[in-house]
């Protein structure tokens, strides 16, 4: 099939992964940053093809993840309210907060739907004008352009009844914290491709340059990931640390300028929790004040929880790439898709879940 | 590597105090719903083999016995509706004991307000599919809820029939060194029902394989090959019906990544919305578990019957990752293909 066959190709991932068998010299820890990256790498063993001496951590670009549980629990209360039409993601419908899920919401009567898109959410607002329709704006900087999309057009047509409840979440920041962090061991990282493709590549250049640090903007395809990993292990190798693009069939350098404009219109940058890591300062985006009207957090008067993160969890480490999801004791046992103590297991893009799903026969047959 | 050592039991799904959809999903929710609610009071040792129809012994005659509810939406689809559907998931359960479906009895539960031409045609096509693969439809029952309690129409279809002298066919019988068997592509169904139903067209129409298997499955059995299993990968797909083998004779199973056929159409469609396609429903398709020496021969005839022209050897049973599905990836790595816990949901990003 087109456009993917070309990037799942054995033969070329072989050549691809000789050639970095004769250019790596000593060790390296590389990280991805995003979760659909993660997905992919334990999906297809991509670790298992690397030279030994290439190590790949696993970065917080889960943004179902890293949204707060207080985030989690606000959105329960308000697809709890009578008379709300609570449009998600599909699967930020599992993820619990301090007590239960949206879909126990769905099954307890409250109107939950799933879409692919916010402007389905802004749809069926207008097909509901006596409900008001609520849509979870959770994501990195790829879903945002969409969801200020919606805030915005529903503003311009005067949609009263919807809002959004934005947990928007930013990455470099997030990269700033981990490389600032006295533990950390990343000497690379693959920067997300579709933030990326929104936001261009000179953020990454910026932090290439601050902190002495290769970045390799990757896609999410198999070969993207091996071609990504082996340009940046010739940086590495070469004591460069520039900002490259590897996802030039999605990611210009300049990357959309429209899509940021609508963003910059419709939300500004906010102090954001992240799940599993904590507060982060200028880390998210909320709406801006001529949007309030729009603004779910502001609409519902909804009682803040604080709800504290199991302290067997290691997920903070594995996120800032410190450990692996095979190090925590509760990995496979106490800590599963079905029952996740943190934050990693949560979302199938998590890495412990990655780890779960796919290779805990590997890790755990070793015990 | 050794047999995994068995996960000690999380607490289980069924504290949930209410149902939730994932519970119809055919993933881990449905498996535990049936296991501490139906087995916990129905205790039935037969129930609790857990296969696709109960086969009971009345005199001399092995007799299989069958239910299945049909809740599809949309009722009417490429390739099918909910009424040709009915009947051939109730024949194809049949089948896969290796029984020969002889009667169905079927009972519709109405909503109020659902147009008179809609059950004509639901009941015109159940009477062609039915007329098609040799049963004949002889009981039933209908209901008619308030509108607004029900969703148009659902169907439940009850079925029975005999079993050859000499099958035995059963998941706990799979061993290590069998050969597994798919007859054909993976995914046509729930796709076509979720194109339809979310207005995705392709370039060629992507039909439903809604078919009854009882004929492929005569002629796998006149083979004389030593077929251990058959199931049709219905709700959860291959990689369901393969984790319940595997956890039923506590083997692992090992999928070919390479070998398993899926049409360009599917996989496009699954890329674009986030899905796998080894979870995607099937209608028309059979998973069978075949000893090795016996393999080539169960393959022949199944690729000499039209509904099986496709067919193709996927994956092996493993005595390694006892309870587990692996697949050996085009990579030549290998990865679990785990049991979904509930529905398949499309992922952000």
């Amino acid at each position: 099939m087109k456009y993917v066959d070309e990037y799942r190709d054995a033969a070329h991932a072989a050549s691809l992964v000789a050639s970095m068998q004769r250019l790596v010299t000593r060790p390296w820890v590389l990280m991805e940053i995003c979760g659909g990256q993660t997905h992919t790498i334990m999906r297809y063993g991509i670790d298992e093809l690397l030279p030994k001496d290439i190590e790949l951590v696993h970065g917080p670009g889960c943004p179902v993840c890293v949204t707060a549980i207080e985030t989690v629990d606000k959105a329960i209360a308000i697809a709890s309210t009578p008379g709300v039409i609570f449009v998600s993601y599909g699967d930020m419908l599992r993820v619990p907060g301090s007590a239960g899920d949206l879909f126990r919401v769905k099954a307890n009567g409250g109107d939950v739907r799933i879409v692919y898109s916010p402007m389905d959410a802004l749809r069926i607002a207008r097909q509901n004008p006596d409900r008001r329709v609520v849509f979870f704006a959770v994501g990195f900087e790829t879903t945002a352009p969409a969801n200020a999309m919606a805030v915005w057009q529903a503003k311009r047509e005067g949609i009263a009844n919807f809002s959004i409840l934005a947990a928007h979440v930013l990455v470099p920041p997030a990269i700033s914290l981990l490389l600032e962090s006295p533990g950390n061991r990343v000497q690379g990282f693959i920067a997300p491709g579709h933030v990326c493709a929104v936001m261009g590549i000179a953020e990454y250049e910026e932090l290439a340059a601050r902190y002495r640090v290769p970045f390799v903007v990757g896609g999410f395809e198999p070969l993207d990931l091996l071609e990504a990993v082996h340009m940046l292990v010739s940086q590495l190798e070469a004591g460069r640390c520039e900002a490259e693009n590897q996802y030039t069939r999605c990611v210009s350098r300049q990357g959309n300028a429209a899509a940021r404009e609508r963003m910059r219109e419709v939300f500004t940058v906010t102090d954001r929790d992240w799940r599993g890591i904590g507060t982060i300062p200028a880390s998210g985006l909320r709406l801006r004040p001529e949007y309030a009207a729009h603004d779910a957090e502001q609409l519902f008067e909804v009682q803040s929880t604080r709800a504290p993160e199991p302290s067997d969890c290691i997920g903070a480490r594995v996120m800032q790439g410190i450990r692996k999801p095979v190090d925590c004791p509760a990995f496979g046992t106490r800590c599963t898709p079905e029952h996740p103590l943190g934050a990693p297991m949560v979302s199938a893009e998590g890495a412990c879940a990655a780890y779960y799903a796919y290779r805990r026969h590997a890790f755990m047959a070793a015990v | 590597m050794g047999t995994l050592p068995a996960f000690p039991c999380p607490v289980p799904i069924a504290d949930y105090d209410k149902v939730l959809l994932g519970h119809g999903s055919g993933g881990k929710l449905s498996a535990e719903l049936t296991r501490n609610i139906f087995l916990r009071h129905f205790r039935s040792p037969i129930l609790g083999q857990l296969n696709d129809q109960a086969v009971v012994n009345v005199g001399d005659l092995r007799l299989a016995l069958t239910t299945d509810s049909f809740v599809v939406k949309p009722l009417f689809f490429p390739g099918g509706d909910i009424g040709s559907l009915a009947v051939h998931g109730t024949v194809n359960d049949l089948a896969m004991g290796g029984a020969r479906p002889l009667y169905l009895s079927v009972a519709f539960i109405l909503e109020e307000g659902l147009p008179m031409e809609t059950l004509r045609r639901v009941v015109e096509s159940m009477a062609r599919a039915a007329e098609a693969a040799g049963v004949e439809i002889v009981t039933g029952d209908t209901k008619v809820v308030e509108k607004g309690s029900g969703d148009g129409l659902f169907i439940t279809a009850t079925g029975v029939g005999l079993v050859r002298t000499g099958v035995d066919l059963s998941p706990s019988h799979a061993r290590p060194g069998d050969a597994v068997l798919l007859s054909g592509t993976l995914g046509d169904h729930g796709i076509a029902i979720l194109a339809e139903r979310e207005g995705i067209r392709f370039d060629s129409e992507l039909r439903s394989d809604s078919a009854p298997l009882h004929g492929l499955v005569e002629a796998m059995l006149d083979s004389r090959g030593e077929i251990r299993c058959l199931r049709d990968p219905t709700r959860g797909g291959l990689s369901s019906t393969c984790n319940e083998i595997a956890a039923r004779a506590a083997v692992g199973i090992e999928l070919e990544e390479r070998a398993i056929p899926i049409r360009d159409e599917v996989r496009g469609a699954c890329e674009l919305l986030g899905l796998d396609p080894l979870y995607v429903a099937n209608e028309g398709k059979l998973v069978a578990i075949v000893a090795p020496d016996t393999a080539d021969a169960v393959l022949c005839a199944m690729r000499r019957h039209p509904l099986g022209s496709g067919a193709c050897r996927v994956g092996r049973v493993t005595d390694t990752n006892a309870g587990l599905v692996t697949m050996r990836t085009a990579f030549g790595t290998s990865r679990i293909v785990d049991m979904l816990s509930g529905d398949q949901l499309p992922r952000i990003c």
